[in-house]
């Protein structure tokens, strides 16, 4: 019993004392009320800021503006280059198929021209053989014609022979002159 | 198979290592818990300025501990932007790439809110803007120094920003700049009550600019703090505040890049204002 009466008494007195030690903190109130430091905290923090200012202002932001300019450069002249090298490959698409279309024309130009050479031989063979056929031709049909000739000759001949013959065996004497023109009218006829 | 089973013993290993941990810091806070800390919260210690190198007077140029977390914001902002970026890489390194966005970030601000021809106050801004980021970053650090949270500080931004753009207002535009408080297309009769209303609302900029800033930042570290008293007290169930801990400097974090983001785009506003102040 005595003992937790000791115990309270104990901590009734820390109690005061750190309601003691409370008060005088207290008693300073709120530390940024403080006017006497007010000079002190003004003076070190203009100090600050003016050397923040300079430090920046000199240094820091005029470089960090230059790195971000370099960038920003780079960066378009990628995008120009690329642009650029867009423009060559539409170029070069354009030539491609220009040449691809000159190249079509340009054989088919040769194909053309060699079709028509192989007519141009073809057509001159042929009108050399048709030339040769009928050369051919024409001598056989003079051939023939001779020997059709020939033959109506032979026919004449024989026929002049037999009607003299007849007519001699007949017992006329056959005028020449009147044979031949006699035969000559029946062959006509 | 053989390697499944280790892998799966590895993982059982460190679950046991965890509830041991976890176990020993239970028992630990139970016997060690101070008992009656409960009434020994100091949240608003932290902002107490002290000078660096001892003694107890604070004089125009002792260099306090204040002075010391300037000074790192500096040196924060000397390794990222000027260290950073130094090979001056077209692709950049993973320091220069942040650098790259932090100017971009800004630049981009300046130019959407303040207009094309506000690009020559760029550098200002910007350091206003790295300068309150680094502060506020800095000063999430257990046991290190805020300046922003100091009215003083940010009062001093404040005004800076409040009298430039006044003065660059009426170099600019002279009498006209004053056509900001006179709203052409209010009817006549309203104008002159509002032209008083916007006449206040201008000289409130700066308090609003300055109080925002730091009360966001002051808060936030007090809140934490308190927090952290209440684990202290609570012994056992210290992790429910420690939780609560976590929560808040994950809105302290994002609280410190967005007050630096806010602070910075009305900076911009402001300045827009100036250069053009017509409705």
């Amino acid at each position: 019993m005595s003992s937790t009466t000791q115990t309270t008494e104990a901590a009734q007195e820390a109690a005061l004392h750190a309601i003691d030690a409370h008060g005088a903190a207290e008693a300073a109130g709120m530390p940024q009320l403080d006017f006497s430091t007010f000079a002190n905290q003004i003076f070190w923090l203009v100090v600050t800021l003016v050397v923040i200012f300079f430090v920046l202002s000199k240094i820091a932001l005029p470089r960090i503006e230059a790195i971000l300019q370099a960038r920003q450069t780079r960066i378009t002249n990628y995008l120009s280059t690329a642009e650029d090298m867009k423009q060559k490959a539409v170029e070069a698409e354009a030539a491609y198929n220009q040449a691809l279309a000159d190249a079509r024309t340009e054989a088919n130009k040769i194909v053309a021209e060699a079709r028509a050479e192989i007519q141009a031989e073809v057509d001159a063979a042929a009108a050399k053989a048709d030339a040769e056929i009928s050369a051919k031709a024409a001598e056989s049909e003079a051939a023939i014609a001779e020997i059709r000739a020939g033959a109506v000759d032979s026919v004449k001949a024989v026929a002049k022979d037999a009607a003299k013959e007849i007519l001699g065996a007949m017992g006329h004497k056959a005028d020449a002159k009147t044979v031949t023109a006699a035969v000559t009218a029946r062959m006509k006829g | 198979m053989a390697d499944q089973s280790a892998k799966q013993g590895s993982g059982g290993i460190a679950k046991i290592a965890f509830f041991v941990v976890l176990a020993i810091v239970m028992v630990s806070g139970l016997i060690f818990a101070p008992e009656h800390a409960g009434l020994a919260i100091h949240p608003m210690d932290q902002f107490q300025l002290a000078p660096l190198f001892g003694g107890e007077h604070i004089g125009t140029f002792t260099p306090t501990n204040q002075t010391l977390w300037l000074v790192l914001a500096l040196v924060g902002i000397v390794l990222l932007m000027v260290v950073g970026t130094a090979g001056g890489k077209e692709v950049p390194t993973r320091t220069q790439s942040v650098a790259e966005m932090a100017y971009g970030f800004v630049y981009k601000m300046v130019e959407d809110v303040a207009g094309k021809d506000a690009v020559k106050y760029f550098p200002g801004i910007m350091t206003l803007f790295m300068f309150i980021v680094f502060a506020n970053f800095l000063g999430l650090i257990p046991q290190s120094f805020t300046p922003t949270s100091h009215i003083a500080v940010t009062a001093v931004l404040a005004m800076t920003v409040f009298v430039f753009v006044t003065v660059l207002g009426f170099v600019k535009n002279g009498a006209g700049f004053l056509g900001l408080f006179w709203v052409s297309s209010a009817p006549l009769a309203l104008r002159p009550i509002l032209a008083v209303i916007e006449l206040i609302s201008y000289f409130v900029r700066p308090v609003s600019h300055s109080i925002r800033l730091a009360g966001n930042v002051m808060a936030g570290h007090a809140v934490i703090k308190v927090f952290a008293g209440f684990a202290a007290a609570l012994g056992l169930f210290g992790f429910f505040p420690i939780l609560a801990i976590s929560a808040v400097y994950a809105l302290e974090v994002l609280v410190a890049f967005i007050q630096a983001y806010v602070f910075t785009i009305l900076t911009c506003v402001y300045l827009k204002d100036a250069l053009h102040p017509s409705h």
